[in-house]
This record gives structure tokens, C-alpha cells and sequence, in this order.
């Protein structure tokens, strides 16, 4: 009970700074951390101290401040109350990647929600990123969620306007969407930052969270992305997970227009990467899914492959070697839908992670 | 109207200017509307406020108007009602994720923005959440009762 007592004090202890410095202070951490040091740390379940110009207590934020190359996925929701489900799934990506996105109504379908599933896996020690999707739920909802993630643990938020309702399984549904992508960064950093709610309401314990937020360079008007990426970090965001990325050549061009802004030097950009299974799923998600964008040569080289599955993967991974090596680039997102299993094994080819074995359950025997 | 939706974008630096016009004048008569009684001239602006920017910008009404920002593009005819750009489901061409027919109103504002000049352009500062409660008042009223705050401190709306 004691040692118990004595985590809870490092896990409110505060940085040496302000939270407003260390959100500015990006990349320049004077002591290199290393955040392959996970013996250190307290049991699974209870938070981590937060280190001088760190915000959140997360190992994601410690992962890409100390300058590694960061390795995040999707985990999908499941259709059900067993949590050994969400256990099972989460098991998958065990020492491959550094944090977990839990979706939050993906595709406007409904699933678990994001909460439940962060508040199960945040128990067992593992690095969540939950999703806050503008479109189910009010200011109200999104605040109340924020803080009770928080308290459960969830080091790192991202805000996303969210799927129209049209496209998932509830069509007829009323879109909520009170707040956008932007005004939801700029709530959950107030509220982190000042310790109050929009309303001026004082919070007696601020949510000491890493901020996140998406990105699409492949979606039109092309050029105003990157001033859209600005805005972003202007309204609080810290990382950005981007869509899918399979047309490299035009994530070049984005980069140039980012780095040109001197964005990459605010924000840490993870690149969105996933397998295709085969031309015609691709071909599928092309028309069907919202904001890919995947060319034709990628489709032509899936065809014309023999065994389209590991040509999806060997693709996956020549995308994560091509915009690793992109100035600005600190990680990638790897997005698996349905092929979870094969995650592992493109961090692997890829090699990305040098060598790293990141945090999970068993890792440090205690 | 649709097509004047387009129109009102390519047009954004006319308009602009005479949205700035119509605020400038209200703000300036503001006390004497005041003296009038403020419920009493809101009807009476409404009366010309609505219609107008129905017909040119399909507003919404929704009384907090960002079009002078927003390169004289209404946000609130997105299905999404995003009031700070456009989400990532844009499709290719432009059109809207949840209205395929229909050109998304960011990619009709930023280029409504560039007619604007650089000064004008605010399609980078964070909007705040709207206000339920003011769906369907008179955007210009409150916009001119704040310049005349701005004018002088001592008005009160």
C-alpha cells in the first residue's frame, strides 16, 4: 500500500516550466532522455511524472521529444461489452508500437466507444491516444470525456472533426458536430493550460494531456493544407497523425510547403500508412472511403502482382523507408483495418524502430 | 441560391467591402437604434438582413457571421457546420464528403479568399464555437453594436 501511495505522488508531480514553455519548446530538450528506460517506471495503471517541458505524463510525448523515430497505430473498437476482446486485440501490436489510437466511431459506425476502450487499456500500462470525434457529442460531453480520460490515465487526445453520419450505419442520425476539429484543440488545451472549462468554470486538477490532431495533405484545396496544419498548432495541436499517405511524390510537395513554413520545427508529423489487400480493395476504398487518395500506379502495382497481400505489405513498407527519410517526418501511423496481424511485421521490414523495443505489458519483469 | 453562392465567392472583394459599409453605418447610428429600442430595429434589420443573405450566401442565420473571414463563403452550409476550414474528406475536384453535388464551401472560400487582399484574408485565425442561442438574430446588429463598443467603451449592446 505504501509503495502504492508513493506512485501516486510521482504521478502528480509538475514540470520545472510552464506548461505554456514547454508547448513552445518543442525539439530543443536540453537532457537527451531515454525512453527505452522503462524500468524505472511505476506499475502498469498508474501514471508516469511528467519531465521539465513535457505537458502530458505519456511515453508517446517522451518517445518524440527525445528526437525517435515514434511508431503508432489504429486499434478498432469491437462490437462488444468483453473486454478480453479489447485485450486481445491490443495483444497484437505488443512491443511494435509506442501508443494505440482508440477510434471514436470510425466511419461514422457505431463501436465501442473510445473512452471505454482507453480506460480498459490504460489499466494494463499501455500508451493510448484516444480519439475525440466532433460529431456525436456536445461541448459539454467532449469536457466531461476529456477529464474523465485523463483521470483513467489517456496521456494523449487527439481532436478530429469527425466522418459524416452519412457514411456509416446509422445514417439517419442527427450530426452534432457543436464544436469543430480546431475549437476542440483550443478547449482541451485550456483546459490544460488555464485548469478551466470553456465557460470560465475553474477545474480543480487540469488533464495534463499531449495534443493531437489530423492531417490530410491529399485532399483538396492542395495548397491551403499546410496553412490548414498552421491553424492547427495555432489552436494547440502538438502531434499530427496524417491520412493515408500512398502517393508520395505529393507528400514531398506538402512537406516542402510545411517545412517552408517552419511547421516541422512546431509540430511532431506522423505519416499515415497502412497494407491494401488487394487492387480491388483498394480500388473499393478509392471510391467509397472519404479522403483517400491512392494513384493508380499503386493500384496497377497490386494487380499485377502475384500474391497481392504481401505486395500490399512490401508497399506499405517501401512508403514508411521513402517519408522517413522527409525532413519534418518524426513517425508513422500505421493503419491496419482488418489486417492487424500484419503490423508487426512492417515495423520489422521496415526497420524504423532501429533496434527499439517499445514499452509493453511484461516487458520489465517486476 | 447555389449559383449565387459561386457568384458571392468570385465577387468576395465587392462584398466584402460593402458588408464592411453596412456594419461601418450601423455602427455609427447605433445609438440613435438604441434610443429606438434595440428588439424593435433588430426586426426591422432582419426584414433586409435575411432575405439578402439568403439569396446571395444561402446563410443559415445562424447571427454570429464569419463571411468576412471566410472569403464570403457561408461555413454553415457545410454539413458539418466547420467554421475553421475544411475537414479531410474533401473528394477530388472539390466536392463535398457528405453532399457530392455540392462544391465544398471551404474550397468556394479559399478561393473567394484570394480575391481579398492579404489583409483581409483571415482564413488562418481560430474561430470560436458558435452560440446556439443566437441562431436566427441579426448578425449585422451585433457586429455593429461591437464596433461601436470598440469606439466607445461605455456603450453597452
Amino acid at each position: 500500500m505504501n509503495t502504492m501511495n508513493t506512485m501516486n505522488t510521482v504521478s502528480t508531480l509538475t514540470p520545472d516550466v510552464t506548461l505554456e514553455q514547454a508547448g513552445t519548446a518543442l525539439l530543443d530538450d536540453p537532457q537527451p532522455f531515454d525512453p527505452l528506460d522503462y524500468s524505472r517506471e511505476p506499475p502498469p495503471g498508474y501514471n508516469l511524472p511528467i519531465l521539465p517541458h513535457h505537458v502530458s505524463p505519456g511515453r508517446l510525448e517522451r518517445v518524440l521529444r527525445a528526437g525517435r523515430f515514434a511508431v503508432t497505430t489504429e486499434i478498432a473498437p469491437p462490437d462488444s461489452a468483453d473486454p478480453e476482446e479489447v485485450y486481445e486485440r491490443a495483444r497484437v501490436f505488443e512491443g511494435c508500437v509506442d501508443a494505440m489510437n482508440a477510434t471514436d466511431g470510425s466511419g461514422a459506425h457505431c463501436h465501442m466507444s473510445s473512452v471505454g476502450m482507453c480506460s480498459l487499456l490504460t489499466r494494463k500500462g499501455y500508451a493510448m491516444v484516444m480519439q475525440v470525434s466532433c460529431r456525436d457529442r456536445n461541448r459539454i460531453a467532449i469536457q466531461g470525456d476529456v477529464l474523465g480520460a485523463a483521470a483513467m490515465g489517456v496521456a494523449n487526445i487527439m481532436c478530429l472533426s469527425g466522418d459524416g453520419v452519412q457514411s456509416g450505419d446509422h445514417p439517419e442520425a442527427k450530426p452534432v458536430f457543436d464544436l469543430d476539429c480546431m475549437s476542440a484543440l483550443n478547449i482541451v488545451r485550456m483546459m490544460r493550460d488555464e485548469s478551466r472549462f470553456l465557460s470560465g468554470r475553474k477545474l480543480t486538477s487540469p488533464p495534463h494531456v499531449f495534443l493531437g490532431a489530423a492531417a490530410n495533405p491529399f485532399a483538396p484545396p492542395y495548397d491551403y493544407r499546410p496553412l490548414r496544419l498552421a491553424k492547427k498548432i495555432e489552436a494547440g495541436a502538438q502531434f499530427v497523425q496524417t491520412q493515408y499517405c500512398y502517393d508520395v511524390p505529393m507528400f514531398r510537395r506538402y512537406m516542402e510547403q510545411v517545412r517552408e513554413l517552419g511547421l516541422h520545427e512546431k509540430v511532431f508529423i506522423l505519416v499515415g500508412v497502412g497494407p491494401l489487400a488487394s487492387a480491388r480493395t483498394a480500388e473499393w476504398i478509392r471510391s467509397n472511403v472519404a479522403g483517400v487518395h491512392i494513384p493508380d500506379s499503386v493500384i496497377a502495382r497490386l494487380k499485377g502482382a502475384q500474391n497481392p497481400k504481401q505486395e500490399g505489405i512490401r508497399l506499405c513498407v517501401d512508403i514508411i523507408n521513402e517519408v522517413k527519410e522527409i525532413e519534418g517526418v518524426h513517425g508513422v501511423h500505421i493503419m491496419a483495418y482488418r489486417q492487424e496481424q500484419s503490423v508487426p511485421e512492417i515495423v520489422e521490414r521496415s526497420g524504423v524502430l532501429g533496434g527499439r523495443v517499445p514499452w509493453h505489458p511484461g516487458l520489465v519483469k517486476p | 441560391m447555389y449559383r449565387m453562392r459561386r457568384w458571392s465567392a468570385r465577387h468576395a472583394a465587392a462584398l466584402h467591402h460593402l458588408y464592411d459599409q453596412v456594419e461601418r453605418g450601423l455602427a455609427k447610428i447605433f445609438p440613435r437604434l438604441q434610443q429606438a429600442g434595440l428588439p424593435k430595429t433588430e426586426k426591422v434589420i432582419l426584414w433586409v438582413e435575411k432575405p439578402l443573405k439568403q439569396f446571395l450566401f444561402d446563410s443559415q442565420s445562424c447571427g454570429q457571421c464569419t463571411l468576412g473571414s471566410t472569403g464570403m463563403s457561408c461555413p454553415m452550409n457545410c454539413p458539418k457546420t466547420l467554421r475553421n476550414g475544411p475537414c479531410g474528406g474533401v473528394r477530388p475536384g472539390g466536392k463535398c464528403e457528405v453532399k457530392p453535388e455540392m462544391d465544398c464551401v471551404w474550397v468556394v472560400a479559399w478561393e473567394g479568399t484570394r480575391h481579398l487582399k492579404p489583409e483581409q484574408r483571415a482564413l488562418h485565425i481560430v474561430q470560436p464555437p458558435l452560440d446556439a442561442r443566437l441562431k436566427g438574430r441579426s448578425a449585422w446588429l451585433r457586429a455593429a453594436a461591437q464596433r461601436a463598443m470598440q469606439q466607445k467603451p461605455g456603450v453597452q449592446p
